[in-house]
Order: structure tokens, then C-alpha cells, then sequence
């Protein structure tokens, strides 16, 4: 793998982009990071200097209480590092704020995706395609079987399981930083507008994108309903780890559902007590992530964490040139 | 085919009994015939197709997706027909309807090994990926969706709002899509009748006795003896021995089932003969003997020699032509009694009825009965018919006290439905030595029920401050607290590392008063080990 330019190295903790001397997402703490989007496995506090958009500076900033070092760069906005390295933040798709980011240095183009999807979502700007030398790209749901469904048929199943048992409440388990929120902001595309109950630790979050201009509609805190039956026939939301916790006990004989691409598959569903899995993923799944890489159509496309072995072997099979990092740190089990 | 596959789907996902119930209930309500009977046959493993195996679905799928992208998808997945149903990749011109669940059947059916790959992908072709996966798991009768089909014929009863008795025993007999059944059900015809076929008829079974005081002038006592519970059919030329629940275990009890060549049914007790034979009630083995011929699809000559099976009978519901159902217990007792003198004596006789004036007498009986494989006594009015299920007042059980032992509580793991939240399943162990000296704790039981609905709370609370390590579901506790366990028996096992298993073990009382180290030793334990 001689091919990769003395200027970009791929390291366990994140990938170096050496004449600056900064970092991409790295997993420890840096002088120089630049950061994708705001999911704790890829911005993590401590760094030096934090260049972001300014809502994933928000997000870490609520998440981290600090923001020394923050430096904004808006979606489409280029900036020079030290090293003549020119760097641009290009909308993913994935959640609010998050980017793919764009190095040029020596004329060539690198492309770090970060985590993307090609999906509409009300939450946040659509993932723009950008041609470039070098595409680095996640590959989550990197498997063909993984195949997302249409949002719309899942809010479907959702409202329809809703209605079918009034006196009972749904309880979504949903990534507490933008999977709630596009969750949210479905359901009431889709003409649901009563009141939606929310767990603690989802509140900060929901309140910051409505400061952002997302609009949620009625949140109401599950701590604040006077008693079990304010929340029959209602939908709360809380992070997936709270699903079977007591925490649950609060709440009207919940039907338990999770918003998570990784409910395509029956054993992961029924592994985590699923009842009503949804299959929503701020990931690209198999066919975004392979359409992709054709429409980019780099002369090199690096695959950064999840089932790169799949990726590669559908590079291999369409004569692209390919090679697997072995990035750490990065989870990917709750989206 | 796509309200199949609905079902299929929510049953999947669904973990109460009562919810999949409804779901199973509503589903046959709303379905016309054969469609329905086509899918109970499916949920209960009644369909076989010959010519589709998973070899015929991996080798079809290899044909279409990169071999290398299967592996790896199917190894990720771990089911051939879900990674199958995922990764199929669709007609190419507009596809047909999707098939009816009879359509589907019947192409299946017709099938043949060198047919199957085309006609497989054209029913395929016409489903979406919930199809594709209820098509697949139809196809190679491995739906493995937790649905027994004791609960299918539950919910069936259910659905048409017909006794389950009734449904057990028409049921037999019947062929898939049993239509005679769903005419009877849904629509009032006449029962299929089951005459000249070795059919299952429903047991009838009894109440504990606990606080009821009956005048034995009304009944009779015989021993409950701890095997498993039989009835022996003959009809028709043939013979089966039934389980409680109906399933055919004629394979795993060849010589019993060969050895009825009289039409005749039959309701026992099946035992082995052991080595440890107990006084003059003795002839079978413990339980535990037993158990190494329970669940074999073919029995080794060995085993047939060592541990041999026979029948202790109980009672006669059928016997050549004449059904006794309705008369007495006295009255069938008489006629069991004359017609095992025409059985061979290796493989049948009868349990004895004990004679007892008041049910002092028995008790004092049923306590010193301790050494035998016997689990209690039965009493049965004299005048009950055999009525199919449990009716009020007409047989008790009445077993022995249980053995009881103060164990320590190990490990607890999170219980599933209305308990998903709470630790319910709870491991105890009894010291190997002296907990002073530095014994240590040896699980010796696992139990989740015992407890009240406020004892289950306090427990799970305790499990929760108590935590000293977390394995996944399981949390490992400090072991501060000590269970009254109370258990049938107690035998040797290879499967623990304390060398013993309890029979039906039960948290009897949560002794919060007392101290670990004054628990139970293993040697204790061991001292209860009757065989």
C-alpha cells in the first residue's frame, strides 16, 4: 500500500495529516483536531485547537462544558492550515453539523467522510457528492444485507403499533444525538403532533437543535407527567441503554421499539428485547455507500471502520482500487 | 403469503405468551381455508418439503450475490434463510402478486431437487424481504420462533372459542390443512372422528391437594409415582406412546409401544427398571434414570438393556371397542385391572391402590415413602369420570413435603416479558467446607419462581446494591443473602461443578436474617441424594 501520499497517514488513533500537523477525529487528545461531527467516538475533548462547524462545536461544547481552542469553519468554507493544506467542510448527512472534510495539498484531493448517509433528513444538510484522488469512507453497514427501508414505511409501523394499543405508550430507544431528533422531526412530518415525551438525557440535545432552527414541536419530560396515564398512546424516546432499565418502569406497559439500522436483523432485535424494531440509521447502508464511491468515482478509495472486508471485496469485484484502515475506537452498536 | 409473513414477523419479536396467542388466534379467525391451515401446519412443524433444503437456498443465492459477499453476509447473520431473504436481489422485469400461502405450498410441494432452484426464485422473485424470509423458513419447516405446538392448538382453541381438549383430540389424525378442524371450529360441522387411528386423547389431571380435606370413604389413593406420564394408544394395527403434551415419543420407548397389540388407551406412568431398586413398591428406578432415555430419536441397544422401560397404568379410557370415559373410576379400575392380566408382566402392571381409612393414615404412608420413585399420592373420586384437563374435586395430588436447604444467592439475571426489567433468575450455592476456613460457594441451583410479586422487587433491589461484577444479562452479587430453597429431590450430575442437580427447585423463603456462612454445606445436599 505504497500509494498513499507522504502528506496523509492513516494511524491507529486517526489519520494525520502530516504538513500541518493535525488530526482527523482523532481517538486522544491532539494539538490540532479536526473534527467530523459531534458522536463522542469522533469528537472527544482535550484537543489543543478543535476545528469544526460551528453546531458540532456546539454539541461538543455541551457535551465537553468547555471550548478552548474551538474554531468554527461553516459548511462550504475553506480554510488553510500551516503546510499549504487547504481544508473544507462539506455537508455528510449523518447528523446536525456533521461534515465530510476535504484536504488539498500538492494538488491532490482527499475526502474524509467521517459518517454519512444519502438519505433526506429534516435535521440536517443533505451529503454533497465531492470528486476527489483519495475517498476515505466509514463503512458501518457495509454488508449487503444491509438495506435501509424507506423512513416513511418505519414512522408507518411506529404509528400504526400506536395506535393499535391506546393504552399503552411506544418507547423508542434512539441515539441521543440526532437519531432522536430526525426521529422526531419524521414523526411530525408525517402529521404527528401531539406531545412527545422524552427521557433526561435526551432534553439538552432536543433543546440545542431547536436553538439551531429544527423545529421538534411539543417535548414534554417523562419526569414531568403527573402519572403513567399522561403517557398512554404517546411516544417517548430515550437512549437505547435506558430501554430495559427501571427507568422503563415509569411508563404505561411500553411497547419497546429501537431506531437503529442494525434492526434489519431478527437476532440483533431479539437480543436487545426489541418488540418493534425500526430500521432507521443515519448510516449509508450497502447500496448508498457502494453508489457512492461510484459517483465520486476516486482513483483510490480507503475504507475506514465497520465491515471493510465486505467493502473491499465489492471494490475488488468492480476493479477499484481499495485498501482497509484500521482505525480504533470508533462504535458504531447503538445507531 | 404477506399476512403469513406479518405474523411470522410479529411473532418474532414478541415475548408474552398471551400476546402471541392473540396474534396466532386472530390470524386463523381472519384467514380463509386451506390458507390457515396451511400456516398452523407451518408453525407447528407439520410441513416437510423434500426437494428445498438450506443447501438448496445457499447454493441459489451463490448463483446471484459475489460467494464471497454470501460468507460473509451469512456468517454475520447466522441464518441462511434471513440472510437469504436480505440479501435476494430482486426480479428484474415487474414480478407477479405475491403468492397465496396454499399457492406457495403447492409449488413447494411439486418441487423436485433439479426444479427446485427455478421455482424457488420465481416465488422468490414475487415477495418482499418479510415474504421472502416466511417463504424460506416455511420451506426448510425451521421456523424456530418459540411457538410449541401446545400453544398453537391453545390458540387455535382460543380463536374459534372451542375447548383445547377437544382441539388436542381431533387434532390427531388429521393430515395439513386440516380442514375437517376449521370446519368444526368455525363453522359448527360435525368432529372428525378418529376411529380405527392410534390417536392422542387429552389427559385428565388433578389439583394439588394443600388445604382440601377429602373423606376417603369418596376416594381412592394410589401412589404418584416420578416418571413421566404416558398414554399408550393401540388402533388400527398400530401402537403410540403419547406424552402429556401429546407428542409421540413411540421412538424413544420402542419396546413399550411395541409390546400393546391390543386395541385398547391407556393412561401410566412410565419408569425404567434400575439398579436401585426401592422395597415392595420398588421395580422402577429414580428419575434420574430415566431421564438418560428422555428426548433420543433412536435408543441404543445398550440402554434398552440396562435401563429398560415399563408402564405402571393408571387408568383405562378406551378399551377395544368401548370408550369407558364416562363410567367411574371404579367402575374402569375394574375393567384396567381384569384387562392387564392379559398384558405381558415385563412391560405393564398396575399401580397398587393403598389402603387408607382417613388421610392421617395416608399421610403417615405418603412420609415414610421417602426411597421409592415415588413423588406423593394421588386421590381420585370414586365415581369421577375421565374428564379431559383439570375439574374441581375429582383427583388430587397430594406429594410428599418437599426437602428443603439454605443456600446462598450467587448470581441473578434479568427475566424476560412483565420481567424484563426486573432480576428474576436466580443461582444459589452451598458451601464446599467450612466457610470459615475458607470454603468456598458452589452453585448448586438455579430457580425464578417461589417468590411474590413484592418479594421480586425487594430481591431485584438487593441484586442491585449487592452487584460485585456484571456478565452481560447476569450480575454476580456479593452473596450476602441466604434462600430457603425447597426442591423435589436431589441427584448426581455431571453438569455441576458441585456434582449435583435439584429437581424443581423453588425460592421457598428469603432468610434476610440469616448469615451466609451459616448456609447449608454441599455435603448436606449430598446427604438427600436417594439414588
Amino acid at each position: 500500500m505504497s500509494s498513499a501520499p507522504y502528506w496523509i497517514r492513516p494511524e491507529p488513533w486517526g489519520i494525520h495529516v502530516v504538513p500541518a500537523d493535525c488530526w482527523i477525529d482523532p481517538a486522544r487528545a491532539v494539538d490540532r483536531a479536526l473534527v467530523t461531527h459531534g458522536h463522542a467516538d469522533h469528537a472527544r475533548g482535550g484537543h489543543g485547537e478543535t476545528y469544526a462547524t460551528p453546531e458540532t462545536l456546539a454539541i461538543m461544547r455541551l457535551r465537553y462544558q468547555t471550548e478552548d481552542g474551538a474554531v468554527p469553519v461553516s459548511h462550504g468554507e475553506t480554510i488553510r492550515l500551516p503546510g499549504e493544506v487547504d481544508a473544507t467542510w462539506i455537508p455528510a448527512g449523518h447528523v446536525l453539523g456533521s461534515a465530510q472534510i476535504l484536504l488539498e495539498h500538492a494538488g491532490e484531493r482527499i475526502v474524509v467522510t467521517g459518517d454519512y448517509k444519502r438519505r433526506p433528513d429534516p435535521t440536517c444538510a443533505p451529503f454533497e457528492v465531492t470528486p476527489c484522488d483519495i475517498f476515505v469512507t466509514e463503512a458501518t453497514f457495509g454488508l449487503p444485507v444491509f438495506r435501509h427501508p424507506p423512513v416513511e414505511e418505519e414512522m408507518g409501523k411506529l404509528l400504526a403499533a400506536l395506535e393499535a394499543e391506546p393504552q399503552r405508550c411506544v418507547l423508542v430507544g434512539a441515539y441521543a444525538l440526532g437519531k432522536a431528533q430526525r426521529v422526531i422531526a419524521e414523526l411530525r412530518r408525517c402529521g404527528h403532533l401531539e406531545p412527545i415525551y422524552l427521557h433526561g438525557a435526551m432534553e439538552r440535545m432536543c433543546r440545542l437543535y431547536e436553538e439551531c432552527g429544527i423545529d421538534l414541536g411539543t417535548l414534554k419530560l417523562v419526569s414531568d407527567a403527573k402519572d403513567k396515564a399522561e403517557m398512554e398512546g404517546r411516544i417517548v424516546v430515550c437512549p437505547p441503554s435506558a430501554l430495559n432499565d427501571r427507568w422503563s418502569r415509569r411508563l404505561p406497559d411500553p411497547i419497546t421499539a429501537m431506531a437503529s439500522g442494525w434492526m434489519r436483523v431478527r437476532q440483533r432485535a431479539r437480543q436487545r428485547n426489541v418488540e418493534l424494531p425500526l430500521v432507521i440509521s443515519d448510516h449509508a447502508d450497502w447500496d448508498e455507500l457502494t453508489r457512492t464511491i461510484e459517483e465520486v468515482d476516486p482513483a483510490e478509495t480507503w475504507i475506514t471502520h465497520g465491515r471493510e472486508e465486505a467493502m473491499l471485496r465489492w471494490c475488488q469485484l468492480h476493479q477499484r482500487k481499495a485498501r482497509a484502515l484500521a482505525l480504533v475506537g470508533y462504535e458504531d452498536e447503538d445507531d | 403469503m404477506i399476512a403469513f409473513a406479518q405474523l411470522i414477523d410479529r411473532l418474532v419479536y414478541t415475548r408474552s405468551r398471551n400476546a402471541k396467542l392473540g396474534l396466532i388466534a386472530e390470524y386463523l379467525r381472519c384467514t380463509p381455508d386451506p390458507d390457515r391451515g396451511w400456516a398452523l401446519a407451518a408453525l407447528t412443524d407439520g410441513l416437510d418439503f423434500p426437494a428445498v433444503k438450506s443447501s438448496t437456498i445457499r447454493n441459489l443465492l451463490m448463483e446471484r450475490v459475489d460467494p464471497a459477499l454470501w460468507t460473509l453476509s451469512r456468517d454475520y447473520v447466522g441464518d441462511t434463510a434471513e440472510t437469504a431473504s436480505l440479501l435476494w436481489p430482486g426480479p428484474t422485469v415487474a414480478p407477479e402478486p405475491p403468492p397465496s400461502v396454499s399457492e406457495a405450498v403447492e409449488a413447494l410441494s411439486a418441487m423436485t431437487r433439479a426444479s427446485a432452484p427455478r421455482d424457488l426464485a420465481t416465488l422468490l422473485d414475487r415477495l418482499d424481504a418479510n415474504g421472502r424470509y416466511a417463504l424460506l423458513k416455511l420451506a426448510t419447516g425451521a421456523m424456530r420462533i418459540g411457538i410449541s405446538s401446545r400453544l398453537a392448538k391453545v390458540a387455535f382453541a382460543q380463536g374459534f372459542d372451542v375447548a383445547v381438549e377437544d382441539v388436542e383430540e381431533y387434532w390427531h389424525g388429521l393430515t395439513p390443512p386440516y380442514e375437517p378442524l376449521f370446519d368444526w371450529a368455525a363453522r359448527g360441522a360435525e368432529p372428525p372422528s378418529g376411529k380405527d387411528l392410534p390417536l392422542f386423547r387429552p389427559f385428565m389431571l388433578a389439583h394439588p391437594l394443600e388445604e382440601t380435606v377429602v373423606d376417603m370413604a369418596d376416594y381412592a389413593a394410589e401412589w404418584k409415582w416420578d416418571g413421566i406420564r404416558v398414554q399408550l394408544v393401540h388402533a388400527g394395527g398400530e401402537s403410540r406412546v403419547y406424552s402429556r403434551s401429546g407428542d409421540d415419543i413411540s421412538h424413544t420407548f420402542p419396546e413399550v409401544a411395541a409390546a400393546l397389540d391390543i386395541p385398547a388407551v391407556l393412561d401410566g406412568e412410565l419408569l425404567v427398571r434400575g439398579a436401585h431398586q426401592g422395597g415392595e413398591e420398588g421395580g422402577a428406578a429414580s428419575f434420574n434414570a430415566l431421564q438418560q432415555r428422555l428426548g433420543r430419536k433412536t435408543v441404543p441397544k445398550k440402554m434398552l438393556r440396562e435401563l429398560p422401560a415399563f408402564v405402571r397404568l393408571y387408568d383405562a379410557l378406551i378399551l377395544g371397542e368401548e370408550d369407558l370415559r364416562d363410567q367411574p373410576w371404579q367402575t374402569r379400575r375394574a375393567r384396567l385391572e381384569a384387562f392387564a392380566e392379559r398384558l405381558e408382566p415385563e412391560r405393564f402392571d398396575v399401580s397398587r391402590v393403598i389402603e387408607a381409612a382417613t388421610l392421617d393414615e395416608l399421610a403417615a404412608i405418603r412420609e415414610r415413602a421417602r426411597d421409592d420413585a415415588i413423588e406423593g399420592v394421588m386421590l381420585k373420586r370414586r365415581d369421577s369420570p375421565y374428564v379431559a384437563g383439570r375439574k374441581t374435586g375429582l383427583w388430587y395430588k397430594w406429594k410428599r413435603d418437599p426437602l428443603l436447604i439454605d443456600a446462598v444467592l450467587m448470581y441473578a439475571q434479568r427475566g424476560s416479558g412483565r420481567r424484563s426489567s426486573f432480576y428474576s433468575d436466580f443461582t444459589f450455592g452451598c458451601w464446599d467446607g467450612d466457610p470459615d476456613k475458607g470454603a468456598e460457594l458452589l452453585p448448586v441451583g438455579k430457580s425464578y419462581f417461589g417468590f411474590t410479586d413484592e418479594e421480586l422487587k425487594w430481591l431485584d433491589r438487593h441484586v442491585r446494591n449487592h452487584t460485585v461484577n456484571r456478565f452481560g444479562p447476569v450480575r454476580e452479587t456479593d452473596k450476602s443473602l441466604v434462600f430457603e430453597v425447597a426442591f423435589d429431590s436431589v441427584h448426581e450430575s455431571r453438569r455441576h461443578k458441585s456434582g449435583l442437580a435439584m429437581r424443581f427447585p423453588r425460592i421457598n423463603r428469603i432468610r434476610a436474617d440469616k448469615p451466609a456462612h451459616e448456609a447449608d454445606r454441599i455435603e448436606a445436599l449430598r446427604a438427600l441424594v436417594r439414588d
